[in-house]
C-alpha cells in the first residue's frame, strides 16, 4: 500500500497537469488561431456592437420580428436569492421547463400560447415548436413552418409584400446535413437581421 | 416516424460496427505495450512519468494491488476537485467571479466526477470558474474514463491469461490509456467541435445588446476541450446547465451525430479488444450482438413513443410528435436516438430534456440504466458489467445441462458466480432503497418539479442515474439539497466501487485458473443461442428487479394519460 503512494501522487499530478491544463490551454490557443469566430462564440456585430451570437436565441416580442420558441430559462430573484424568476433566453443559465407530459401546467401553458398565437397571426394550424419550450431555452432556430406561419403578420407590420418576406424565409431555411442529418430549420436572429436590412 | 429517421438510426449502427475492429486493434496494441504510430511522440512523456513516480513498467500487479492503486488514485482526484471548488474564488481563470461552491454540492460533484457519473447538481455556467472546469472537471473526465477502461482490460486479462498471479500494472495502463487513446482522439475532436461552433476561449462572458435593445449575457468558456472528452469518455457532465442541448455544446446536426458516435466508440471497441485478447474475435462480436439487440429494441420503442407525441397535446391540435424540451435542429429522431445512446452507455449527456419525454419514451432511458448500462455501456464499465451478466448466463446454462460452466476456456465456479451476483444486486438495492427513503422525507418530496407519478419517476430516475454512474436526469428535480447531494454521493460511490471490487476479485481468480481446452461438451459462446441466452438473462434479471418501480412511475402515468387524467400541483 505504502509503495503505491508515490506513483498515485505523481501519476495523478502529471496526468492532471497534462489533461487539465496543457490540453485545454493548447486547444484554446490553436482554436483561437484557426477558428477565431467560432472559438469566441460566433458573435454577430452590427454597427460595431455585439447584438448576439448566431448560435444563441434571443427574445423577440415586437410584431415586426419573427418570434422564436418559448423559453423556460430563469434568473435569480433580485428580492430573494433562494428563488428564481422567469427570464427567457437567459444565456447565462440555460435549461428547459422539465414539465412532464401529464402535468396540467404544461397543457395549460400550451393552450394559452396557442390562443395568443392564433390571435396575432392567421388561423392556420399552430406549428408545435412555437408553443413548446426547447431543452436549452436558447434554441436559435424555429421550423420553416413556424417561420411561414408568421409571414402575414410581419408583412403587414412592416408594410412589405408577403412574397418578399416568404422569399427571405426560403433563403434562410437550412436543410438537413447531406440531406440526412438533423431537421430543416430557420435561424431566427439571422432572419430578423436580414429583415431589418430589407427595410433599410 | 420517417424514412430519414430510420436511415439515421441504421447508418449509426453501421458506423459503430465499422469502427469497432479498427479501434479494437489499436487499443489491443496499446495495452499489449506494442509500438504504435504515436510512440515516437508520446514515449518520452510516458517514460518521464514512470521515472518520476518510480514505476518499473515491466512490474505487474496482483488484482488486489491493482484495485488499491485505483482507489488511491481516485481519492487524490476527489481531493483535487473538492479543493478547487471550495477555493475557486481565490484562484485564477475566474472571469465571471464565481464564489465558493457549498460544501455538500462540492462533495457531490467531486464524487460524481471521480465515479464517471457526472451528475449535474451544479449549473455549470452559473456556478463554476474556468479553472474548475478545466483542472477539476476536464482532468477527471479523462482519468475516470481511463480508469473504467483499464479495469475492463484487467478483467479481460483475467479471462485471457492462465495460471498467473497478475493482471497488469494499473499505473502503466492508466498512463497509456490517457496518452495513447484518449488524448490523441480528443485533440482533433475538440478542434472539429470548435469548427462546428463550440467556443474555446478564456475570455469573460459576452454582453450583447439584442435587436430589441435588451441586455443578454452570453456564457462562454473553454468548452470544446471539455466536450470532446465528456462524450468520448462517456462522462456526460456538461459545461453548461442544459448540457448537450445547449447550442454551445452541440451546435449542429453534424456535431450531434459525431457526439453520439463518440459515446459508443470506445465501449464498442472494447468488445473487440476482448475478442482479440482471448484469441477469437467472434467472442467479441457475440457480445456486441447482445448489446445491439437490446439497443435497437430501445431505440425503436423510444422513437415510436416520441414521434407519436403526447396525447394531451395532440388533442389541442399539435402535430409532429413531442417537441417539448427538444431542440429544432435535432428533431424527434435526433433527440430519441441521443437519449437511448446516452443511457445505454453510461454517458449521461442529454440533448433533450428527458423529464419532458412522453411517459413511455422517458421510460426507455430509465430501463437502459437499470439494466446496468451494459448496452455498450460506459467506457470499460459497460464491458465488465456485461461480462458479469455473461458469467450469470453461463452459470444458468450450466445448471440446465448439469455441467461445470466454462467461458473462453475458463471454468466458472462458485466464487465467480457469487461475486457477479453481488455486483449485479447492489445496484437495485441502492436505487430502490434510496428512492424509498426519499419518498419518506418531506423535503425530498418537495424537490419534485412535477406532480403525480411523474414526480416519483423524477426521484427514481435520479437515484438510478447516480447509482448507475450515468448522470443524466429528469432534470426538473431540484437535486441541489443537502439530502440529495449526500445520499446521491453515497449512491454514486457504492454504485461504482461496489461493482469494481467484486469484478476485480473475479479478474484475480480467473487469471490464476488453468486453461480448459474446448471439448464436444463445451457450450459454444459465439452463436445465436448464446446471444439469445444472455439477452434473456439480462431482461429477466432486470425485469424482476425494477418492473414494480416502473409500474408506479411511467407505466401508471401512461395509463392515467390514456384515461385523460392530468395532474396539478395543488
Amino acid at each position: 500500500m505504502l509503495r503505491q503512494i508515490r506513483p498515485a501522487v505523481v501519476v495523478l499530478l502529471a496526468l492532471t497537469f497534462i489533461t487539465g491544463l496543457v490540453y485545454p490551454l493548447a486547444m484554446t490557443g490553436i482554436a483561437q488561431a484557426i477558428f477565431p469566430h467560432q472559438a469566441q462564440g460566433s458573435l454577430i456585430e452590427r454597427d460595431g456592437k455585439v447584438v448576439g451570437s448566431e448560435l444563441i436565441g434571443q427574445v423577440f416580442e415586437s410584431e415586426k420580428y419573427f418570434h422564436g420558441r418559448p423559453s423556460a430559462t430563469t434568473a435569480p430573484d433580485p428580492n430573494d436569492a433562494t428563488k428564481t424568476v422567469p427570464a427567457p433566453y437567459n444565456a447565462a443559465n440555460s435549461g428547459g421547463s422539465n414539465l412532464g407530459p401529464s402535468n396540467k401546467a404544461l397543457i395549460d401553458r400550451v393552450q394559452g400560447d396557442m390562443d395568443k398565437l392564433k390571435q396575432e397571426n392567421s388561423a392556420a394550424p399552430v406549428p408545435a415548436d412555437l408553443v413548446t419550450t426547447s431543452a436549452s431555452g436558447l434554441d436559435p432556430h424555429i421550423s420553416p413552418e413556424a417561420a411561414l406561419f408568421q409571414v402575414p403578420r410581419i408583412a403587414k407590420a412592416r408594410n412589405v409584400p408577403e412574397d418578399r418576406v416568404r422569399q427571405l424565409v426560403a433563403d434562410h431555411t437550412e436543410g438537413r446535413f447531406l440531406g440526412l442529418l438533423g431537421e430543416p430549420r430557420v435561424n431566427v436572429l439571422l432572419l430578423n437581421l436580414a429583415l431589418d436590412r430589407l427595410a433599410g | 416516424m420517417t424514412v430519414i429517421g430510420w436511415v439515421q438510426i441504421l447508418l449509426y449502427c453501421a458506423i459503430i460496427v465499422a469502427i469497432t475492429p479498427v479501434l479494437g486493434a489499436y487499443m489491443t496494441r496499446v495495452f499489449g505495450g506494442e509500438r504504435t504510430f504515436l510512440t515516437p511522440i508520446l514515449r518520452p512523456v510516458e517514460i518521464a512519468i514512470y521515472k518520476l513516480s518510480g514505476i518499473d513498467e515491466r512490474q505487474e500487479q496482483h488484482a488486489v494491488t491493482y484495485t488499491v492503486g485505483m482507489l488511491l488514485f481516485h481519492l487524490g482526484g476527489l481531493f483535487i476537485i473538492y479543493a478547487l471548488m471550495r477555493l475557486q474564488a481565490f484562484l485564477p481563470f475566474n472571469p465571471a467571479e464565481q464564489s465558493a461552491v457549498a460544501e455538500d454540492l462540492s462533495f457531490n460533484t467531486a464524487v460524481s466526477f471521480i465515479t464517471n457519473t457526472n451528475w449535474q447538481n451544479y449549473g455549470g455556467e452559473s456556478t463554476l470558474s474556468y479553472l474548475v472546469q478545466m483542472l477539476g472537471l476536464t482532468h477527471q473526465n479523462y482519468l475516470s474514463a481511463a480508469t473504467g477502461i483499464v479495469l475492463a482490460i484487467a478483467l479481460i486479462r483475467g479471462f485471457a491469461r492462465h495460471s498467473v498471479r497478475t493482471v497488469g500494472s494499473f499505473w502503466v495502463d492508466v498512463t497509456r490509456c490517457t496518452l495513447y487513446i484518449l488524448l490523441p482522439i480528443c485533440v482533433p475532436y475538440a478542434l472539429f467541435l470548435v469548427w462546428q461552433g463550440i467556443p474555446q476561449t478564456l475570455g469573460p462572458y459576452i454582453d450583447a445588446t439584442t435587436l430589441e435593445g435588451a441586455k443578454q449575457t452570453i456564457a462562454v468558456g473553454p468548452v470544446a476541450s471539455q466536450i470532446a472528452i465528456k462524450m468520448l469518455g462517456t462522462n456526460g457532465g456538461g459545461f453548461f446547465n442544459a448540457n448537450a442541448a445547449h447550442p454551445f455544446e452541440n451546435p449542429t446536426a453534424l456535431s450531434n451525430y459525431v457526439q453520439i458516435i463518440s459515446i459508443f466508440a470506445l465501449g464498442a471497441a472494447l468488445t473487440n479488444v476482448f475478442g482479440r485478447m482471448v484469441g477469437n474475435q467472434k467472442q467479441g462480436w457475440a457480445i456486441l450482438t447482445v448489446m445491439g439487440v437490446l439497443f435497437i429494441a430501445g431505440v425503436v420503442f423510444c422513437y415510436w413513443a416520441e414521434a407519436h407525441g403526447n396525447d394531451a397535446l395532440n388533442a389541442l391540435g399539435l402535430t409532429g410528435g413531442n417537441t417539448e424540451g427538444k431542440e429544432v435542429r435535432f428533431g424527434i429522431v435526433g433527440s430519441a436516438l441521443f437519449a437511448v445512446i446516452t443511457t445505454a452507455a453510461s454517458c449521461g449527456a442529454v440533448n433533450a430534456m428527458h423529464d419532458s419525454f412522453t411517459a413511455l419514451g422517458g421510460m426507455i432511458p430509465l430501463i437502459n440504466i437499470q439494466l446496468g448500462e451494459i448496452i455498450v455501456g460506459g467506457v470499460g464499465s459497460g464491458m465488465y458489467g456485461m461480462l458479469l451478466f455473461v458469467i450469470i448466463s453461463i452459470f444458468v446454462a450450466g445448471l440446465m445441462v448439469g455441467r461445470t460452466p466454462e467461458y473462453v476456456g475458463k471454468k466458472i465456479e462458485a466464487k465467480e458466480v457469487k461475486m457477479a451476483m453481488l455486483a449485479i444486486l447492489v445496484l437495485p438495492l441502492m436505487y430502490l432503497g434510496w428512492t424509498a427513503v426519499a419518498m419518506l422525507v418531506p423535503s425530498a418530496v418537495a424537490s419534485m418539479n412535477n406532480p403525480g407519478p411523474h414526480g416519483f419517476t423524477e426521484v427514481l430516475y435520479a437515484y438510478t442515474s447516480m447509482d448507475g454512474n450515468n448522470g443524466s436526469a429528469f432534470a426538473g428535480l431540484n437535486g441541489n439539497t443537502p439530502f440529495y447531494n449526500l445520499s446521491g454521493a453515497m449512491a454514486m460511490a457504492v454504485g461504482r466501487f461496489w461493482m469494481i471490487i467484486p469484478t476485480m476479485i473475479i479478474a484475480g481468480t480467473l487469471a490464476g485458473k488453468k486453461l480448459v481446452p474446448a471439448s464436444a461438451g463445451t457450450f459454444p459462446t459465439t452463436g445465436g443461442l448464446f446471444v439469445g441466452l444472455v439477452v434473456g438473462v439480462i431482461v429477466i434479471v432486470g425485469g424482476l428487479t425494477f418492473f414494480p418501480a416502473l409500474a408506479l412511475g411511467p407505466i401508471v402515468e401512461q395509463l392515467a394519460l390514456n384515461a385523460g387524467t392530468l395532474f396539478s400541483s395543488n
